[in-house]
């Protein structure tokens, strides 16, 4: 798989409230609603300014917080085509594969606001475009590939009944 | 070459003959819980998938605890769709409002044992840890899956050894020893690691205790905190001492770490992060609105006793919220027969019915923007009982105090007369 989008920088230990805050999600299950508030205490407007495909970085522990999938639902949801950073909080990780959502891990030092980036699953590789560097990031293992190309976990086990995981 | 427990556990779980960091294992599920928080949408995914049956009804245990009892419109038509769904499937192990927090029913009703694994749809089902399980958090689509297929990948993770020595000081409670040690790892600094808690500092505590502690982990990334089946497990757990349920004596550790109880003096994490532990000595006078006790990291038999022990006789500072919430009902009765809950209802506490309470910030216990709760809740992060609450974390000890003062205290002073009941 390969993505590109443009760059939305945000730091380290974000969580999952402020990728969604709690108020909201006790105030609406619909997610046409929800969708429009993510990210908004740490960059209002945020919502508004994502075009399909936008790849957002992080520094470490991006997803930290109560294990609650509308995080990485809502940012799949709004056009976020790939998330990249440094580390990522376990289950946030676990949820976005499992919803079909590409998290990859990368030294995102250095990424600038707005910079074409792009990211090859398969290879392992980050491009940043527009500095024209690039790196190597961690390598997802087979079974997780498969889940993303089918476009989340659901979906594997509709199309496959089954995981094959040995050798992978 | 030795094993840890979490790879004993894992790789019995996975079919292999042993397995090693970082190996993908696909693991058989001993355990799935899900509760009112995450179970409609867990049951939504769940009925995407074509003529979806669950894998086995005898080892899915479904609990309200989150909005319990019914906080608002939503979480009542949640509640009855977890009711219909657990009709639907024969689910038999159903626990409805009132029963208590989760991860608390699980092992007081004896579902945890050692050796398990064990998944909930909650990032603090590593309380099962304490009882020597491989417990962790999933989200709500991947238990729709576990549900359907009864089996989930892991990585296999590192295992990160803690061994505590010494006797904790009086007043100084296994809560203040996971705030110290978050303290000393920061939020991440054990993400995707098993932990494995030994030493002489924790044979004495009772599952409970264990518990605060091993819950607390995962607010540092811990994927299980394992605390190694002894005498104490098998005794609450009520099964005979098995190899599969503590590390090979020889096994490989990715740390070793060692940690001395006998100076800990009570900690307290300030906003906005349960890893910004402080002794409490660095927020004396902090003014408080609230105090909570209560959570799955808080409420016990212990928390109230302490409490209650702290509050006889006296009353909560006038304009000080005090909320006492029993994590379960096991929990209330057992306080009830003690007269711990008269003790501190004279004192000026609210009890209410086991549940989440205000640790999660959704209907009960909620804080007006600038309001001040210190709490034995699970997290602080910004607006977690209301958009400009501030929530410092501490022991139950640390907020009975408190709620007496009027504003953060040390609590070791408070514990100087022992009264008769005591045990």
């Amino acid at each position: 798989m390969i993505l590109k989008g443009r760059a939305r920088v945000f730091g380290d230990d974000v969580n999952t409230d402020y990728i969604i805050a709690a108020r909201h999600r006790s105030q609406t299950t619909d997610l046409k609603d929800l969708v429009q508030h993510i990210m908004e205490d740490i960059r209002p407007g945020f919502y508004e300014s994502v075009r399909p495909g936008d790849i957002i970085t992080g520094g470490h522990n991006f997803g930290c917080g109560s294990s609650r999938e509308h995080a990485p639902y809502l940012l799949k949801e709004a056009g976020i085509g790939c998330i990249v950073a440094a580390s990522f909080a376990r289950i946030f990780y676990r949820n976005c594969i499992n919803l079909g959502l590409p998290a990859v891990i990368c030294d995102t030092a250095e990424i600038a606001e707005g910079d074409q980036l792009k990211v090859d699953l398969d290879e392992g590789v980050l491009y940043n475009l527009t500095q024209g560097w690039e790196r190597k990031t961690g390598r997802l293992p087979q079974i997780m590939q498969k889940i993303l190309r089918e476009g989340g976990v659901l979906n594997y086990i509709s199309r496959h009944g089954d995981f094959e995981v040995k050798g992978s | 070459m030795g094993k840890t427990l979490a790879e004993k556990v894992l790789a019995r779980a996975g079919g292999e003959k042993e397995v090693s960091p970082g190996q993908i294992i696909e693991a058989e599920v001993d355990l799935a819980m899900t509760h009112d928080n995450n179970g409609p949408v867990m049951i939504n995914q769940f009925n995407r998938l074509p003529g979806a049956k669950v894998w086995n009804p005898d080892r899915v245990v479904v609990i309200i605890d989150h909005h319990s009892p019914a906080t608002s419109f939503r979480a009542a038509e949640n509640h009855r769709t977890l009711r219909k769904f657990a009709a639907k499937h024969e689910l038999k192990h159903f626990f409805d409002c009132g029963e208590g927090v989760s991860h608390v029913i699980l092992r007081q009703k004896g579902f945890v044992k050692p050796g398990m694994v064990m998944v909930g749809s909650d990032s603090h089902s590593v309380a099962g840890g304490a009882l020597g399980a491989f417990a962790t958090g999933i989200g709500a689509t991947e238990m729709a899956a576990v549900l359907a297929r009864g089996k989930l990948w892991l990585r296999v993770p590192e295992t990160v050894k803690i061994t505590l020595h010494g006797r904790l000081p009086v007043g100084v409670m296994a809560r203040d020893v996971a705030l110290f040690l978050l303290g000393q790892f920061g939020p991440d600094g054990l993400d995707y690691k098993a932990v494995e808690v030994h030493g002489s500092g924790i044979k004495g505590w009772d599952i409970e205790e264990r518990a605060a502690l091993c819950t607390m982990g995962v607010e540092m990334g811990t994927k299980a905190m394992m605390v190694p089946a002894d005498e104490v497990t098998l005794v609450y757990a009520g099964v005979a001492q098995d190899l599969g349920y503590v590390p090979d004596l020889d096994a490989q550790y990715e740390r070793d770490l060692q940690y001395d109880l006998g100076g800990l003096a009570p900690m307290v994490s300030k906003p906005f992060l349960p890893t910004n532990a402080v002794p409490v000595g660095e927020v004396l006078g902090t003014r408080i609105d609230q105090g909570v006790i209560g959570s799955c990291a808080g409420g016990s038999l212990p928390d109230l006793e302490i409490a209650a022990r702290i509050l006889e006789g006296k009353q909560v500072r006038k304009g000080v919220r005090l909320i006492i919430t029993p994590s379960s009902k096991e929990n209330w009765i057992r306080a009830d027969e003690k007269g711990l809950l008269k003790i501190l209802k004279q004192a000026g506490a609210v009890v209410s019915s086991p549940a989440c309470g205000a640790c999660g910030g959704y209907e009960i216990g909620c804080l007006a923007p600038g309001e001040v709760c210190i709490s034995t809740t699970t997290r602080n992060m910004p607006g977690r009982m209301g958009p400009g609450g501030e929530v410092y974390l501490a022991s139950a000890a640390t907020v009975a105090a408190s709620a007496l003062a009027g504003e953060i205290v040390d609590p070791r002073p408070y514990l100087n007369e022992r009264p008769a009941w005591v045990s």
